[in-house]
């Protein structure tokens, strides 16, 4: 965490210790392993008797979050933390089993992932998407990863070697699921007359949606990604956003199970539900297709960082907007959109539209 | 109760009945455990307090020596600079007698928890452990203390290395 920090406090030309008025982390205690994990957060970040708080979400929940404490005029920097030690969870899947509801969900002992598995077919059987076109996600992240230095898990690989791969709960598979890994990522944002003056490559947050559908798995829309379905709707909005696949160039969406990448992509617009599959099969979601859909490798490739997935998202769009995106570079690219999704069994995710272009 | 509560709703349990499980009850054990890293700061200390040693890290912006180690500087956020020896003796800088233990059981000898401000290191930075061949009360702020060591033998690098500090006969 430090060195993440102190890496994102030079990029940004700031001093912790005096320029940044508030830090934000999104953390999750049984991730960490510690009760009130939020008390072991300042010192890496150079918040020590500063203004610090911790946001139960995701990243980009902390994102709005700070960006909320900029508009409120009482900082003009504040910095942004999330990060994944899920290499130090013995039982990642009891901890997530912990998750549930413990009277009507955990009696049945099965694996957490089955609610994948459950939303999986819902959204297969609703919109027609094939496995194969679901694996074809999974086929064009890892490959995608390859050109990501940062990306913990690259591959080739064919759609049969995913379809084939170890059962999990029907119809998702191993390959479908996004492995965890480890990774801090700290971002500083600023108000935009403070941006002006620090930044050369300064990135405008153009929109910003945060919602949470229930959490009952007994009455929940199983085929539809309601909660990117009201983010989007706000953040198109603030960002003035009207044909999303014209008005954006790409897109770094949640993808911790293949088929969440398209029911993503359809919640955010860029294509007809019921569409997502059939593009990515023909292509058209690859680097050098029409729009591109996670060009860092998303969840699958570069690896399930839990709260800090989000900031990997908008971490890749910063880069891209900024042209510093090295070998994946995306050609012209000026506003993208950052999706991001808590995994199972949450239903709540965040949207934010980003441009180079104030 | 208010005044237009005469009785509490509902049906009165006593915890003998929900133990006995005359009430539908749901039990589930939490399976959460974790293996943290040590790192490169807390790797190194826990290995010096095996061979019977204190450690600390200097940082070259305030000069203060930090014991237990970091590699950053919390004030200055910087990475700290060198490794320094401290010595086994200091000062308390405060102390509780605790007469409950981790689970809050009543214990009768209470356990004897101490800051104690190493010679060496920076004022105001020590090590927090535990006091012992001590009346509990005849301890106080400002009293010299040493380390009792484990024998060689049975330390495993741990901060129970170290028994508990004495107080130093001048």
């Amino acid at each position: 965490m430090f060195e993440a920090a102190v890496k994102a406090y030079v990029d940004a030309g700031v001093n912790a210790r005096k320029d940044i008025g508030s830090f934000l982390t999104a953390a999750e205690d049984y991730w960490e392993g510690y009760s009130i994990f939020d008390e072991f957060v300042p010192d890496q970040l150079g918040a020590v008797l500063r203004s610090v708080c911790t946001i139960g979400g995701d990243g980009l929940l902390a994102i709005s979050n700070g960006a909320m404490q900029i508009e409120t005029g009482l900082f003009d920097v504040v910095a942004v933390e999330a990060h994944s030690k899920a290499s130090d969870m013995l039982t990642f899947d009891g901890i997530l089993s912990h998750a549930l509801d413990p009277v009507y969900n955990r009696a049945f002992n099965a694996h957490p992932y089955f609610i994948a598995g459950l939303e999986m077919q819902r959204y297969l059987h609703a919109t027609k998407t094939t496995r194969e076109q679901c694996a074809s996600v999974v086929v064009k992240n890892k490959h995608n990863a390859m050109d990501n230095p940062l990306a913990a898990f690259p591959a080739d690989m064919t759609v049969d070697e995913i379809i084939n791969s170890t059962m999990v709960s029907h119809p998702l598979t191993q390959r479908d699921i996004s492995p965890l890994a480890d990774g801090c990522i700290v971002m500083v944002l600023a108000s935009e007359k403070k941006a002006k003056e620090l930044a050369d490559h300064p990135i405008w947050l153009k929109g910003l949606g945060w919602y949470s559908d229930t959490p009952w798995l007994e009455a929940r829309d199983w085929s539809a990604a309601g909660y990117t379905n009201l983010a989007r709707d706000r953040a198109y909005k603030r960002a003035g956003i009207k044909n999303p696949r014209k008005e954006i160039d790409f897109a770094e969406v949640d993808d911790c199970f293949s088929y969440k990448e398209l029911q993503h992509l359809e919640a955010l617009q860029i294509c007809e539900s019921g569409k997502a599959g059939k593009l990515a099969e023909a292509g058209e979601f690859n680097c050098d297709g029409s729009f591109p859909v996670n060009v860092s490798g998303g969840r699958l490739g570069a690896g399930n960082l839990l709260e800090a997935s989000a900031l990997q998202s908008v971490l890749e769009c910063v880069q891209q907007l900024r042209g510093h995106a090295g070998k994946r570079q995306i050609k012209n690219a000026k506003t993208a959109v950052a999706q991001s999704w808590r995994s199972v069994p949450t239903a709540s995710g965040c949207v934010a539209v980003l441009s180079n272009e104030l | 109760m208010s005044k237009n509560m005469k009785e509490l709703p509902g049906t009165p349990l006593s915890g003998k009945e929900l133990k006995s499980e005359k009430v539908i009850t749901f039990k589930w054990r939490p399976n959460a455990k974790y293996a943290w890293s040590a790192g490169i700061a807390y790797g190194r200390f826990l290995d010096e307090l095996k061979a019977g040693r204190i450690i600390g890290r200097r940082c070259s912006r305030c000069e203060r020596i930090i014991v237990p180690p970091r590699m950053f500087c919390e004030h200055c956020f910087v990475a700290t600079d060198e490794w320094v020896y401290v010595k086994d003796t200091g000062t308390i800088n405060t102390f509780s007698l605790s007469y409950l233990d981790a689970d809050a059981n009543r214990i009768k000898d209470p356990i004897l928890v101490a800051v104690i401000d190493i010679d060496g290191a920076s004022p105001g930075v020590g090590i927090l452990h535990l006091l012992g061949n001590v009346a509990p009360d005849k301890i106080d702020v400002g009293m010299k203390v040493k380390a009792v060591w484990k024998p060689p033998e049975e330390r495993e690098g741990s901060v129970t290395d170290i028994l508990f500090w004495e107080p130093l006969e001048d």
